[in-house]
């Protein structure tokens, strides 16, 4: 309690002269006969200033741990060799379906045996390749499971950069620490690195507000210009084959159920 | 300083202040809702590439191709495969179950040998290798005293190339004792080796028939191939071909024909003659069949016509005699007539009476070997193995007698006749029965007379079961040498129940086998070559899935690219080559049958004093009641006035239900001369007075918490009756009486 204490009135004391300036005097006269005043306020702001604290900086390091990644991984390396980008490793299959991050079979062709001499490079042959055990990555960008998400969509069709979700990943040297929920067991990735939700770009944070940000963008700019992106002309095409002659105008915008209903990204 | 009350409360305010201000209270929100749905118990779908792979469902004599869908290493979605002569594309819903038979708890993980009494369920885990060796060694001391013909094996079938394996096993090790499991097959396959001289299966090619005459054969609830016919009936729909269903009660299949004609039980051979006596007299038969190809029609025409007047058939059948009429001349107008037997599912063999004469009148439209008629669908000849040789104990072990009495002076002509086992067992007036290997079949579940059935089991010192699952008969076996799930093994599906023309199916490995099991093809070949001798002579292959390749020959890549192999061009020999009688036609009245005595109803079991009702089983395509029994997303979909909790319904007219006192839901007492149990009554009014009805496939002991427990098993209430003609069961029903509990 003490050292609290002691943190929260020197806070208070910064704090203590805008914060009383305008509230002191009211407060005076209405409680002059029930005693002073001071102390109370005093209470009022380490209350204040201790929770603040606890919230915003206590919080976070309680809530995440800290986790290594199985090895190292070097994508500016791996960048130079390849040809097709990104896709290069995280590609799609012939369905559409995304592989997400690359199986061992993929490593195979070259980690067959040991390249140069780090010593991620040794673990991964002699652990994993060798042993024909996949590495357990850590996904930072991995959603819970009720999430549905079609990275053909908002690739293939919709035309978007990876960099848009996922940041400058592909110009890493190492991969970062992976902070892990206590509770949910999912990346901070996901709720962004700062714990009060703000953002500066695009890839900092990936939560449902953050898909609804763009799409709602997205849908502003249809209806303004007539232009139709290549999701809604896929909507419509496919409401045209199911039933032929029915009006736009009143479908919403699930694939599946022509509403805007919560199951398109919710299973 | 002080802290008094205000002081404190001033600060928890500061603090409740502070913490809305902090993300702490919104973050736990999310997180919290996130961490609700992630609970470990919650099933998640695999994440990876999807593949698929055709194989062919095993789980009933249907036969259908199924496209298993994976999403890495493992199966998530079985598919009915497109194009695939018998489904194309559609599949039952214990099909589509079949991954829970796959994945689910019922399993039999590794060799088991028991401990303890038997049927207690203690086992130990024994190796392959001692597995295998101590059946040997049972095997070999039993043909060392020359009692080699004291093994049987109960099969679920006796085609492709495992059961011929099988088959080749006990020739050369010298027992005559393999059987099938019965069906309405074993009937028509006597009937088309009496009547046509031909060694085949029945087919039917009702995608060109349009007026079907079904004698309580089951179309929608799982007759025959149960997805083929499904679509079959779905076409006549859309084409206009008529379903006429005789049947006492209101299944199903009658309740969506275009007309149900309830009948007194067991008296369909008296109706289907009768309709014959009308096509005769009105001459409405094929004549230039009947003169051309047929044997022995004056006889049975004399017959027919003496006997079964429309008058005496209404009284035998409790139809009027306009219907009989009616139903005569629209079955012989019609341009594609076809007439079925096999009550239900087919599950049992009915009297061989009621099957020829629902052939002939097949025949007395012409309809034999024809485009939208039966044809006698000879197996594809693709087994070609050496031929065996056998030593003298062999060949005297498979000169002695069938312990069931297949093919003795009294059952000259029947194959298999496992209803006749029990009570040969039972009685031990032949020999005894040393040693029972079952693969696919459940015996102790599926025979009627359970309580015979379990005492004959009792007397068999040593039972070894081949079963994937912890079945019934697995459950009182001495030793499981678990065979591969269908979705982990080779196998060959020839020609599915009821297909007009050959077809081979494949079923293949879906997936990696998931425990310690094997091949039973396998387990098979290991045996007869720890065995020696000629035995490990006559099973040369390397391994079963070298032996099903060889066989295969150059069939094999194709069937492995289709997923089946089929004969697209066939066509049923020409009319003068169809039948291998003695006449060289077709037998209206083949003297072995007797089929020129009169009616006589099969007599089923009570007498009507002490048991006034009539209990009849009924078929659901809702409930497996084969070797496999339902797993749990088909239980679902049982409705509750078929089961309620662990209840079973039966099913009374609401009028015998008032003359016994019974309400709608209440508690009976069932009791028939061969057993009784509790079950509840649900009013129908889609059953004959005087019949009462229990569906098969509850009252399972084994299988999973979905399943077992649940209902009461018919076979224990019912027990078989022995065609004379064919010695199989003909039973149809048991008389039965019921008191409020
Ligand atoms: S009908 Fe029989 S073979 Fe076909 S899917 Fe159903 S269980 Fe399998």
């Amino acid at each position: 309690m003490s050292a609290l204490d002691n943190n929260a009135k020197e806070i208070a004391g910064d704090a203590g002269s805008d914060g009383g300036a305008t509230s002191s005097p009211e407060i005076n006269t209405k409680e002059q006969d029930k005693g002073p005043a001071g102390p109370v306020i005093l209470f009022f702001i380490v209350g204040l200033f201790a929770s603040l604290i606890l919230g915003w900086i206590i919080f976070p390091k309680l809530l995440y741990s800290k986790k290594k990644q199985p090895i190292d991984f070097n994508h500016v390396m791996h960048m130079a060799e390849v040809e097709d980008g990104c896709e290069s490793c995280h590609f799609f299959r012939e369905d559409g379906t995304y592989s997400g991050v690359p199986k061992l079979d993929q490593c195979i062709d070259c980690h067959e045996e040991i390249q140069g001499d780090s010593p991620d490079e040794i673990k991964f042959v002699e652990e994993y390749v060798s042993k024909g055990r996949e590495v357990p990555w850590l996904v930072y960008s991995r959603q819970p499971d009720c999430v549905f998400f079609s990275h053909v969509a908002h690739v293939k069709v919709a035309g978007m950069d990876c960099v848009t979700c996922h940041g400058h990943i592909g110009e890493s040297e190492s991969l970062k620490i992976y902070e892990e929920n206590r509770i949910t067991g999912y990346s901070r990735d996901i709720w962004g690195k700062s714990i009060g939700g703000f953002k500066k770009n695009t890839w900092d944070r990936m939560k449902m507000d953050d898909c609804a940000e763009c799409h709602r963008k997205m849908t502003a700019n249809i209806e303004r210009t007539g232009v139709k992106t290549p999701t809604k002309r896929l909507i419509d095409h496919l409401v045209d084959v199911v039933s032929p002659g029915t009006s736009m105008s009143e479908k919403g915008s699930s694939v599946q159920t022509e509403r805007g209903a919560c199951f398109v990204c919710h299973k | 300083m002080k802290i008094d009350r205000r002081s404190f409360l001033s600060f928890l305010l500061g603090g409740a202040a502070g913490t809305a201000l902090s993300p702490l209270p919104w973050k736990l929100t999310d997180d919290s809702s996130i961490w609700t749905q992630m609970w470990p118990w919650t099933p998640v779908p695999e994440d990876g590439e999807a593949s698929y792979v055709n194989s062919s469902c095993t789980l009933c004599p249907g036969g259908c191709g199924i496209t298993v869908r994976k999403i890495d290493d493992r199966a998530v979605k079985i598919e009915g495969m497109k194009r695939h002569p018998v489904n194309n594309g559609g599949l039952c819903s214990l099909g589509l179950s079949g991954l829970q038979l796959l994945y689910g708890p019922t399993r039999v993980k590794t060799p088991l040998k028991r401990v303890g009494k038997r049927g207690r369920g203690r086992w130990e885990k024994i190796s392959w290798k001692d597995a295998v060796s101590e059946v040997a060694k049972t095997l070999g001391d039993l043909r060392e005293k020359g009692q080699s013909h004291t093994v049987g094996f109960i099969s679920g079938s006796d085609r492709g190339t495992v059961p011929r394996l099988f088959e080749r096993f006990l020739t050369v090790y010298g027992s005559p004792n393999l059987i099938r499991t019965p069906s309405i097959i074993d009937s028509y396959e006597l009937a088309l080796h009496l009547m046509q001289g031909a060694q085949a299966l029945p087919g039917f090619d009702f995608e060109n028939a349009n007026f079907i005459l079904s004698f309580g054969s089951g179309i929608v609830d799982g007759w025959g191939s149960p997805v083929r016919m499904f679509r079959a009936n779905s076409a006549w729909r859309d084409t206009g071909g008529k379903v006429i269903q005789i049947e006492p009660r209101l299944s199903n299949t009658a309740a969506k024909s275009d007309k149900w004609i309830p009948i007194n039980p067991g008296t369909e051979a008296a109706l289907a003659l009768g309709i014959a006596h009308i096509i005769i007299k009105e001459s409405l038969y094929d004549a230039e069949f009947i003169n051309n190809y047929s044997e022995g029609f004056e006889d049975w025409k004399a017959f027919v016509l003496g006997e079964y007047g429309p008058d005496s058939v209404a009284t035998i059948t409790g139809i009027d005699s306009t219907t009989i009429i009616a139903l005569a001349r629209s079955f012989a107008r019609a341009s594609k007539p076809l007439a079925i037997c096999g009550r239900g599912q087919g599950t049992t063999p009915g009297s061989l009476n009621e099957c020829t004469a629902v052939h002939a009148l097949n025949a007395l439209v012409g309809n034999i070997n024809k485009k939208g008629g039966v044809f006698a669908v000879a197996e594809p000849d693709y087994i070609n193995w050496p031929e065996v040789e056998m030593d003298a104990t062999a060949a005297a072990g498979m000169q002695k007698n069938r312990l069931d009495g297949a093919g003795s002076k009294k059952y000259p002509f029947s194959r298999y006749l496992l209803n006749r086992l029990p009570q040969a067992i039972n009685s031990g007036k032949k020999y005894p029965l040393k040693a029972l290997f079952v693969a696919g079949a459940n015996p102790l579940y599926t025979m009627s007379d359970s309580k015979a059935v379990k005492k004959a089991f009792d007397k068999v010192p040593f039972i070894v079961s081949f079963s994937s699952y912890m079945d019934e008969t697995a459950q009182n076996a001495d030793l499981i040498l678990p065979n591969h799930n269908y979705l982990e093994r080779y196998e060959d599906i020839p020609t599915p129940a009821g297909m007009p023309q050959p077809v081979i199916g494949l079923s293949r490995p879906v997936v990696e086998p998931q425990f310690n099991t094997k091949h039973v093809g396998d387990v098979i070949i290991l045996l007869a070559k720890a065995m020696g001798g000629t035995l490990s002579d006559a099973f040369a292959w390397d391994s079963y899935d070298a032996c099903l390749k060889e066989t295969m020959g150059y069939k094999w890549q194709v069937i492995i690219e289709k997923g089946f192999w089929s004969y697209p061009d066939f066509v049923a020999g020409p009319r003068e080559e169809s039948f291998d009688t003695v006449s060289g036609k077709f037998e209206f009245a083949p003297k072995e049958t007797g089929s020129l005595k009169p009616f006589k109803p099969v007599k089923i079991e009570g007498d009507k004093t002490n048991y006034p009702l009539l209990l009849m089983p009924y078929d659901s395509i809702r409930l497996a009641n084969g070797a496999m029994g339902d797993p749990p997303f088909v239980m679902k979909s049982v409705d509750d006035t078929v089961l309620k909790g662990t209840d079973v319904f039966i099913e009374i007219n609401p009028k015998t239900a008032g003359e016994h006192g019974l309400r709608e839901g209440q508690l009976a007492m069932l009791s028939t001369p061969v057993g009784q149990a509790k079950v509840k009554v649900h009013l129908f009014d889609g059953i004959m007075p005087g019949l009462v009805a229990l569906p098969r496939g509850l009252g399972h002991t084994a299988y999973d918490e979905y399943l077992a427990g649940k209902g009461i098993n018919v076979n224990e209430l019912i027990g078989p009756v022995e065609d004379p003609v064919s010695g199989l069961d003909a039973a149809w029903g048991v008389r039965a009486k019921l008191a409020k509990a």
